[in-house]
């Protein structure tokens, strides 16, 4: 990777130095260190991977298996809001279907994407336990209960309206 | 006085530390504190308001808005003004027909205080027990009768003699806090409610079974619940309840907390513990089992949150006590997360034996708008619906398993006439195939070609002959996954094809979803009576659809309409009908 001339991203592995230190001889912490890269970088960087696998002695396939199989996990940075939409049973009973045709075609993106300008990413969740709430999403840790579609387009310009603000 | 806020994650999801914050504010000089969940998460943000020891007072649905008034009233000792906030005697019988033992803290005590919890009587059961032989702890769970409560019902006392007869040093201690059921909530409710009696039951399982080092596996997305974890297991090692040489005697057992990263397959105790060990959450093969080698290659022993929260009870009490609630089969009580059409929903626990209507009707109150019950899920996407006319059904790991749902972790999703069968069938097999690892072709591949049926057949494609293929397939699933998670993926269709065959033939021969619910299957019209001819569908609608002139009943063509439903939601004289 260091020799890499494509037009990658090149990240600042320095940030991760003492996560690395903290749980390179210590086996089994490989979710660990990728949790708390995840939290340094907002997302897992293809060069932070490569980086992980060499100084946890494994292989880069290694790490990128271990990420790709738990959802916590992103490949992609995400946007500044980033959209939890529960789909857990009680949500969907309550109609979290049409939540989410609402909220994609207010932002012109599906599960998994975010919108152009980089301010929203959708990400349909399995549960997120407010089950007497439902149908509910979290945007950055706020939580909206008891959504209607409308109410949820509304909450989405509510937060354009204040970016625009800013 | 004193003013307890509930700050479970739902209460806190409804407002409940906005409250918090706005009482602190006003109420300079007014004892204030939290607690976990009541239960009642229909009535969230709860506010209790003690006397001495006593509750004098619960208000409901409290918003920040109220803050003033609360104060006001305690500071005041007048309580009546609280009239309008306080909770009604009909919405007080939710807990009178439950028996709380696993949840007996929570909503009562300060989570984050272990003095609350040893004022509860809390660590009383571990002083015991340390007098105690392990062999004779064993016996008393056996004597209980208690089983997992993550699903599968084993005998707890059996999976911990297992591990304790087990050669091998060290052994583990792991706790199953990953609840990846969607729309099952028991577990985080422990946790954040009532830690200490999650370290106090897995301490003296420890004992039991010789174990030094105890994990608590917590999903990811329970943050707070991971928080209130951490800090209970400090406050218990100040204390002296965890660690070196616990209380004097000797016996040295410390805990850590292990935060999943979002995969419902390691629930599964073989996944969960290569997960642990920092890899994929596959399963293994067993045998052998975890108590012969288990977390790294040790002898391991894995019980559910809800197991662990009966045991401090079980020794303070007797297993005899335990034992004598419930039916020949399975004793004690059981957790629900009662949630969907239902009108109170929330957490209960009850004794076994109770029906499912009971919980239903007289704790949760009945249906949402008083329509009519159709089923109730059990067991999220492992398990199985039970159809209203079955409602009698008692809660009892037997008796579930006959009707072709099981036990499971304590979901219980209510469905009214709405809800389209065929499509909630699909809903669970879309989220085991998803979550489904991909180590065995027949859950692989399995629960990739059930849920394409599925879909064919929600969508008006569905052929003759499609029920007994899915019939076929989940027979073939069932008993050739290698897993919890593919044996069981199969339950929610087979359980749908026994009770609601007809919806299934509706779709199929008809090209008709029965309740309206299958989008692709459904007809928008816009009714001429009602239409005003404002002219808002018209120009929203994305495909064009829909013409008319401005005053006149506007019209769809079939032919272009994408079935959106946005002309439903905009129209304000819902002249749009669906069928």
């Amino acid at each position: 990777m260091k020799d890499c001339k494509c037009s990658h991203k090149i990240s600042d592995l320095s940030l991760i130095k003492n996560v690395l230190d903290q749980y390179k001889d210590k086996p089994g912490s490989l979710i660990t260190v990728l949790q708390k890269a995840q939290e340094i970088y907002g997302y897992l960087p293809t060069d932070v991977i490569y980086h992980i696998a060499d100084v946890m002695k494994t292989t880069p396939a290694e790490v990128m298996g271990v990420a790709t199989f738990y959802t916590q996990f992103r490949l992609k940075p995400v946007g500044k809001y980033l959209i939890m939409l529960c789909q857990g049973t009680a949500c969907h009973v309550n109609g979290s279907e049409r939540i989410e045709s609402a909220i994609c075609q207010r932002l012109g993106i599906c599960d998994g994407d975010t919108t152009q300008d980089g301010m929203f990413s959708l990400k349909n969740v399995a549960c997120l336990g407010c089950c007497s709430l439902s149908p509910v999403m979290m945007i950055n840790g706020e939580t909206y209960g008891s959504l209607t579609p409308q109410k949820a387009i509304e909450i989405i310009d509510g937060l354009y309206a204040k970016e625009a603000d800013k | 006085m004193r003013i307890v806020v509930g700050e479970g994650s739902c209460g806190i999801a409804a407002g409940a530390h906005k409250v918090y914050e706005a009482i602190e504010k006003l109420g300079s000089g007014i004892e204030l504190g939290i607690t976990g969940c009541i239960g009642m998460c229909f009535l969230e943000p709860i506010v209790d308001i003690y006397d001495k020891d006593l509750l004098a007072c619960r208000l409901v649905r409290v918003k920040e808005s109220d803050a003033q008034t609360i104060v006001q009233a305690v500071k005041s000792g007048d309580l009546t003004q609280l009239s309008g906030l306080a909770i009604t005697e009909d919405d007080k019988s939710f807990l009178d027909k439950q028996t709380r033992i696993a949840l007996r803290n929570c909503g009562i005590i300060d989570p984050t205080d272990i003095d609350q919890y040893i004022n509860a009587g809390g660590y009383k059961a571990l002083e015991k027990v340390l007098s105690m032989t392990p062999q004779a702890v064993i016996d008393e769970i056996k004597v209980s009768g208690l089983a997992g409560r993550g699903g599968a019902g084993f005998p707890t006392w059996f999976k911990w003699n297992a591990a304790r007869e087990s050669n091998g040093e060290p052994k583990y201690l792991i706790c199953n806090a990953d609840e990846g059921d969607p729309g099952a909530f028991m577990d985080r409710a422990v946790i954040e409610s009532d830690p200490h009696n999650l370290i106090e039951g897995m301490l003296i399982g420890a004992y039991a079974i010789g174990a030094a080092e105890m994990v608590v596996y917590v999903r990811a997305e329970y943050p707070l619940a991971i928080v209130r974890l951490e800090k209970a297991i400090e406050q218990a090692r100040e204390k002296g309840y965890l660690g070196k040489n616990i209380l004097g005697t000797g016996f040295c057992c410390d805990m850590r907390i292990k935060a999943g990263a979002g995969a419902f397959v390691c629930g599964e105790e073989t996944a969960l513990i290569e997960s642990l060990e920092g890899k994929r959450g596959m399963p293994r093969l067993k045998p052998p089992f975890p108590a012969q080698c288990g977390y790294n290659d040790q002898p391991s022993n894995i019980n559910n949150v809800e197991t662990f929260a009966n045991v401090a009870w079980i020794i303070q009490n007797g297993g005899e006590k335990f034992a004598a609630m419930g039916t020949k089969d399975s004793k004690g009580t059981k957790v629900f997360a009662l949630t969907g059409k239902i009108k109170r929903g929330g957490l209960v626990e009850v004794p076994m034996g109770m029906t499912i209507r009971d919980i239903i009707y007289d704790i949760g109150g009945g249906i949402r708008g008083d329509r009519k019950c159709k089923a109730v899920q059990l067991g999220g996407p492992s398990g199985g619906c039970v159809p209203y006319d079955k409602f009698d059904t008692v809660i009892d790991y037997k008796a579930l398993a006959a009707t072709g749902a099981i036990m499971g972790s304590g979901g219980m999703v209510v469905m009214d006439d709405t809800t389209c069968m065929v499509g909630m069938a699909k809903f669970f097999l879309d989220f085991t195939a998803k979550e489904s690892c991909g180590k065995c072709v027949h859950c692989r591949i399995g629960t990739k070609r059930l849920l394409e049926i599925l879909d064919r057949i929600t969508k008006g494609e569905g052929k003759d002959g499609d029920i007994e293929l899915l019939e076929e397939l989940c027979d073939g699933v069932k008993s050739g996954a290698l897993c919890g998670l593919g044996q069981t993926a199969p339950n929610p269709v087979l359980s749908t094809i026994r009770y609601f065959r007809d919806e299934y033939e509706a779709h199929i021969k008809e090209k008709r979803c029965p309740v309206g619910e299958c989008r692709d299957l459904l007809t928008y019209t816009i009714e001429k009576e009602k239409c005003r001819g404002c002219t808002l569908c018209a120009k929203k609608c994305p495909a064009k659809a829909i013409s008319g002139e401005v005053k006149k009943p506007h019209e769809i063509d079939k032919e272009v309409c994408i079935k959106c439903g946005q002309c439903v939601t905009l129209c304000r004289f819902g002249a749009i009908s669906v069928r």
